[in-house]
């Protein structure tokens, strides 16, 4: 949200779509009562999607009962609906998805409501340092980008594939490098090329990037910014392809969208939701505090197929998934060089998902054009 | 020739305000348009609002009863109120202060933000001192910084006849990108990845709360800048020379006014706000500079100036109210189920209205004076 004035024609008319998406569960007897918190509008085709999405999910299980509220700043707005929803809404579990919820906002009020159970999306929590009551989850996303990279890299006639990212920081550089290392699996040849925008929502700016690398010849775009909405219809708008992230913009491009990274967060939620019901905790230990997974553990899932995608590229991406499924894939396996040419993961090494360096990505691979550097 | 007689016609209404328009006995027809004026808009706008909420399948007398008791209707919510209050209060003056001038400052964004950088980088320098004398050495540091950053724009006015408005909207930008610069920079914290943010501020020198209420000290320091601000622009010869700026540049120049050092100093005061809400966000609320302090409030706090109509008093009630007007967000969405945009339908309502009740000043013949 940068001026209100313009952003509220934008949010009035994702709202009413936004109204008619709420379902409303009306049920006798005792409910466990959920919070939703979201930074943005929740028809954003992004990162606040995801997690209305998984609100709605969550919210068919006819014992829980869920309030949201969406476009909530990461100022003490936060605090106060926090507050209010366990105040006057009696909810006891809390996921306020926005990364920057965290740190002061989350910790300062559950210090605050210790019976209150806080999940939040992002894996920060550590242990001692935190309150008992606050527990964190986040998906191995990367895993549906190897696969998208997969399908881009097939797509592709030019070998030039674009991809238009907010921040160079560890999360994003992760899902820029696992995209280009899926690509190059099928296609050596073929390069990434990055361009940051800088913020996390910066349509204008977005808009801009996408033009600017279909007219440098790339002809797949993806990105890693809290709204894909403007980049896969300017994509769609030029005739190029474009794969997904964080949720399925297949209507946004019924010719050229290939795929998508997206989260699926109902599972995850629907299991916090039942060891809160069955009377566990976080502060009890009964719930772990931090909760990961990929694709296997139903976390992340790919987009369908659109319909230019081709046979080979399915089945190369399904054989990939496949591994994923079974666990014997590693993205991050040795020899890796960065697009310096320095050594960055040596032969014989092989980074799992879980490994802590893995987090601390501050390079990009081979293969990639642009600066890890802002 | 010509100076000469421009100067014989124009310095009469130069001279004239301090003998009788100045600090004469209060005009009550005036008065009565100046209360009323926005009395009438808001509700103008109230009802407006009222009938989009209609349209959006909510009763608007339930929803206008929602939102004054999640605005006012408790300590509790009150309390809410008054800590969302308190950095408008302060941005507000940005606004403000230069209005007097006849300039149109809308970098409120920007000098809190700089303002906030500021008070960290001070804040972290002198972390080792006593809690007391960070906090001051963290409120000059924002000021300072705030305060340059408009009178920027005040001297690129002054000097090189730059539309301040454009350039105060730019230099936001130019703000947030510093910003983002800095926190992904020199003074990253290493160990903040995925949000890079400065090195923490230590708890012990951060701003509490207002002892037995969860508002911090913030609005204590908003409500006393405004009155200030308020007896610096209405009861000091300061103010006066200001206002005659603003009334008419040539006139205040003949009369011999400073009008490049007054103009300046009332935007490194209206920038100076700013900034101090800046620091205050940092200082009270997040505790490190990071994106975050990029929240809009600076936005918001233009509406502020705008319907207090530069009001130094006005501006601490109307951020009361807009303070208000934002906590009661939330309920609209939780209770009737209405879009998260509602209350900056409303927000957005308010203003328009506002704006355009400025051109009716003097249009109805009940409140002007009769000729004698």
């Amino acid at each position: 949200m940068k001026f209100p004035l313009r952003s509220t024609l934008i949010a009035v008319a994702a709202g009413l779509a936004g109204l008619a998406m709420t379902t409303h569960l009306r049920a006798a007897d005792a409910k466990v009562v959920a919070g939703f918190i979201y930074v943005g509008p929740k028809d954003d085709y992004g990162y606040n999607q995801a997690h209305s999405e998984g609100k709605v999910g969550v919210s068919k299980l006819a014992w829980v009962k869920s309030v949201e509220e969406a476009s909530v700043p990461e100022t003490t707005a936060v605090q106060e609906t926090m507050r209010n929803m366990i105040n006057l809404d009696g909810a006891t579990m809390l996921f306020p998805t926005s990364f920057g919820y965290f740190d002061p906002h989350i910790l300062k009020v559950a210090k605050q409501y210790p019976k209150v159970q806080f999940f939040h999306c992002g894996g920060m929590y550590t242990e001692g340092k935190h309150p008992a009551n606050v527990g964190s989850y986040f998906g191995y996303i990367d895993e549906a980008e190897y696969l998208s990279g997969i399908v881009a890299a097939y797509a592709s006639k030019s070998g030039k594939l674009g991809f238009i990212a907010a921040k160079p920081i560890p999360q994003v550089l992760r899902n820029i490098n696992s995209f280009t290392l899926g690509a190059r699996s099928v296609k050596p040849a073929v390069t990434v090329q990055v361009i940051f925008t800088g913020d996390w929502s910066i349509p204008v700016k977005e808009a801009e990037s996408a033009t600017s690398l279909i007219d440098q010849g790339v002809d797949v775009l993806t990105c890693h910014v809290d709204s894909p909405k403007v980049i896969i219809e300017t994509a769609e708008r030029r005739g190029i392809y474009v794969c997904g992230y964080h949720a399925n913009g297949e209507k946004l491009a019924t010719k050229g969208y290939l795929t998508g990274a997206e989260w699926d967060w109902t599972k995850v939620y629907s299991d916090y939701a039942t060891w809160v019901k069955e009377g566990k905790s976080l502060s009890a230990g009964t719930i772990p505090h931090l909760i990961r997974g990929g694709l296997k553990e139903g976390f992340v899932k790919l987009s369908p197929y659109g319909p230019a995608v081709s046979e080979e590229a399915r089945k190369d991406a399904e054989a990939a998934k496949a591994k994923f499924m079974d666990g014997s894939m590693v993205i991050y396996k040795g020899p890796i060089k960065d697009n310096s040419g320095k050594v960055v993961i040596p032969e014989g090494i092989e980074m799992k998902q879980q490994d802590i360096n893995l987090e601390k990505m501050d390079w990009l691979v081979e293969g990639v054009k642009g600066s890890s550097k802002s | 020739m010509e100076t000469e007689q421009s100067a014989r016609t124009v310095q009469p209404i130069a001279l004239e305000p301090p003998k009788t328009g100045f600090r004469v006995p209060v005009n009550c027809r005036r008065s009565a348009e100046a209360i009323l004026m926005p009395v009438g808009a808001v509700m103008l706008a109230l009802a407006l609002f009222g009938a989009f909420c209609a349209a959006q399948g909510a009763n608007p007398f339930a929803v206008f009863a929602s939102i004054n008791r999640a605005a006012f209707g408790s300590w509790y919510s009150f309390q809410n109120t008054l800590i969302r209050a308190a950095p408008l209060m302060l941005a507000a003056l940005c606004t403000a202060m230069p209005a007097r001038l006849g300039y149109v400052v809308i970098g409120n964004e920007g000098a809190l933000v700089v303002g906030g950088l500021g008070a960290t980088a001070i804040g972290l320098a002198v972390a080792a001192w006593p809690p007391l004398m960070v906090l001051t050495a963290m409120a000059f540091a924002g000021m300072i910084c705030g305060g340059l950053w408009i009178t920027v724009v005040g001297a690129l006015k002054h000097y090189r006849g730059v539309n301040e408005t454009i350039s105060s909207l730019l230099m936001n930008y130019i703000a947030i990108a510093l910003l983002n610069h800095l926190v992904n920079g020199p003074m990253k914290d290493p160990s903040s990845l995925n949000k890079p943010s400065s090195y923490p501020i230590a708890d012990e020198n951060m701003l509490q709360s207002i002892p037995g209420t969860i508002v911090h000290w913030g609005l204590v320091y908003g409500v006393v800048a405004c009155l200030i601000v308020w007896f610096l622009m209405e009861h000091t010869t300061f103010g006066f020379k200001a206002k005659m700026i603003g009334g008419n540049i040539r006139a205040a120049r003949i009369a011999g006014l400073s009008v490049g050092s007054v103009g300046l100093i009332t935007c490194f005061i209206g920038g100076a706000g700013a900034g101090l809400a800046g620091m205050v966000e940092v200082a009270a609320v997040h505790g490190r500079a990071n994106e975050s302090l990029n929240a809009s409030y600076g936005y918001s706090s233009i509406l502020v100036a705008f319907v207090a109509r530069q009001h130094g008093l006005a501006m601490i009630l109307v951020a009361m109210l807009l303070g208000g007007i934002l906590a009661s967000g939330g309920i609209l969405q939780r209770n009737f189920h209405l879009p998260d945009a509602t209350i900056l339908v409303f927000q957005g309502l308010v203003f328009l209205v506002i704006l355009f009740s400025d051109s009716l000043y003097g249009k109805f013949g009940i409140f002007q004076e009769k000729k004698a």
